[in-house]
């Protein structure tokens, strides 16, 4: 038997320390952080209301043409794919995003790099940005639709605006943001401009454009979301204002279901990249 | 006499009446200085007496500081910083290889990680590295390049002083085996004394003081011989030893 235990766990009754063992005395001090992160614990809070919303439903205490039963959606949803416009609703509504996420995404990038690089670019570029910035993009519908009018290239364009925004700013103020002490040492070790640009400017400037590729995913959804509420005679967003008019709770349901899995998937996605190409950084984070 | 000599015999850098002044504020006024192929010549001052600004001016990092003066300096020059200036987003041989390109580069990149006693971490990223370490793949950097003439500003400032005394003996060794003309920037008097040949004091923008320091290598701190060398270079900065 031993008498010479070490606690190191966070034991908040520690028992008295056996005697007869100086030297080996050693009380742990109380752990002030939280302990350690429960086992999925980003799923418990989810599932737990989704419990609590079946069984309110089950026992009938919802008003089912307000929030309908979990089933009641899922069955919707269903009968929306298979019978319905649901699966060219969510075609149509997924190639707006990504056609005017990709092109956003491209000009912000170029214009960042044109502004981010060069003095000239600079004065021509970043001011212009800043100015469109203080215009609510939204706001910019009504005159787009008089130019553009009211069809799928309005769509893509304010979406486009939407994105391109926030990925031109955070690429380029991270792009201007390159430590000095940097460009000193490219100086000192001889390199070209265009490998100071690949190997010091870009891989520096890339955590910044991702928060902004981050921001413009967002971005790309709630421009996504207005415009189909507002101006569309097809996608998600106009199946849930129909809804709306014939009272389908549940039809609205779906759309939003949809929304968010849409929202989840490609936030996940561009973390799982960012993880991938900023791997240099894990090694700082854990 | 063959021409090659002749090059042993040429000045590494050549200074001569080097001006420069920031705002109006006259840092280096007309510092003429030579500095012989292959040697190592430590330079001392006070904070703010103008040794950086010397450096950074043999260097060729000061583009938008006024000034004049004749300044010869080698082609294949290296800078060693105070903070070892590793990019984050890249591996350490990969950061040892910037500015060096090529199969062969990559073979001497792993060569020199190994001098400085950093074989085998060539794949760690730089924030893996304690700072000692960080500090000998900057000196892996800087060799790589084969430089004629190692600058080095306060290399060894931001390191503890166990770590400081083996990059010392680290430093030396690899002066003798690559023999670069050396300029060490310092304000550690002993540091100064230990490692060069040849110690600069810079007081009001001249060289104030040019001592060579005789004494064979290596070097102990506590070598009594040393003290006079000191003695005499805290005199040029102003220190008077007061151990009454």
């Amino acid at each position: 038997m031993s008498t010479t235990t070490t606690t190191t766990t966070s034991a908040a009754a520690a028992p008295p320390p056996a005697a007869g063992a100086p030297g080996v005395r050693r009380r742990t001090r109380r752990s002030l952080s939280p302990g350690k992160r429960l086992p999925a614990a980003g799923l418990i809070g989810p599932l737990a209301v989704l419990a609590l919303w079946a069984a309110a439903s089950a026992a009938g205490r919802l008003d089912p043409g307000a929030i309908p039963a979990p089933w009641t959606v899922l069955r919707t949803a269903g009968h929306l794919w298979t019978e319905g416009t649901l699966a060219t609703d969510v075609a149509t509504s997924l190639r707006r995003a990504a056609y005017g996420f990709a092109i956003g995404l491209t000009a912000g990038v170029v214009l960042a790099l044109a502004s981010g690089l060069s003095r000239v670019g600079e004065a021509l570029i970043d001011g212009t940005v800043q100015l469109n910035r203080a215009i609510p993009t939204l706001g910019l519908i009504p005159l787009f639709i008089l130019w553009l009018g009211i069809g799928e290239t309005f769509k893509i364009a304010i979406i486009a605006i939407v994105v391109y925004i926030p990925v031109y700013l955070n690429t380029h103020a991270a792009l201007s943001g390159i430590d000095s002490r940097f460009v000193e040492l490219a100086e000192v070790q001889g390199l070209s401009r265009l490998a100071f640009v690949r190997r010091i400017v870009v891989p520096g400037a890339l955590p910044g454009f991702f928060v902004g590729l981050r921001l413009g995913v967002t971005g790309s959804w709630l421009g996504l979301v207005v415009l189909e509420q507002i101006n569309a005679t097809s996608g998600l967003g106009y199946m849930m204002f129909q809804a709306t008019n014939y009272g389908q709770s549940d039809v609205i349901l779906v759309g939003l279901l949809i929304y968010g899995v849409f929202g989840l998937v490609s936030d996940s996605a561009v973390r799982l990249v960012e993880r991938r190409v900023l791997s240099w950084r894990r090694t700082l984070n854990s | 006499m063959a021409p090659h000599t002749e090059q042993l015999t040429a000045p590494a850098v050549r200074l001569a009446g080097l001006t420069r002044s920031f705002d109006g504020r006259t840092v280096l006024d007309g510092v003429d200085l030579e500095l012989p192929a292959g040697q190592f010549t430590a330079l001392l001052g006070h904070s703010g007496s103008g040794k950086s600004t010397l450096l950074r001016a043999v260097a060729g990092l000061d583009h938008e500081v006024e000034g004049g003066g004749e300044l010869t300096a080698p082609e294949r020059v290296s800078v060693v910083f105070q903070d070892s200036r590793l990019l984050p987003w890249r591996r350490v041989l990969d950061n040892v290889l910037l500015g060096a390109e090529g199969k062969e580069a990559a073979e001497r990149g792993r060569a020199a990680l190994a001098e400085v006693g950093l074989a085998g971490r060539e794949r760690a990223w730089p924030s893996e590295l304690s700072g000692g370490e960080a500090q000998r793949a900057a000196l892996a950097r800087s060799l790589v390049r084969e430089p004629e003439l190692l600058l080095a500003d306060e290399p060894f400032g931001a390191l503890d002083a166990l770590t400081r005394i083996r990059m010392h003996g680290l430093l030396r060794e690899l002066w003798k085996r690559h023999r670069p003309s050396v300029l060490l920037v310092t304000h550690d008097v002993d540091e100064a004394i230990v490692l060069a040949d040849r110690v600069l004091v810079l007081e009001n923008g001249r060289i104030g003081l040019d001592l060579t320091i005789d004494r064979p290598h290596p070097r102990s701190y506590r070598d009594p011989l040393l003290g006079e060398y000191r003695e005499r270079l805290l005199a040029a900065l102003g220190v008077t030893e007061d151990l009454a």
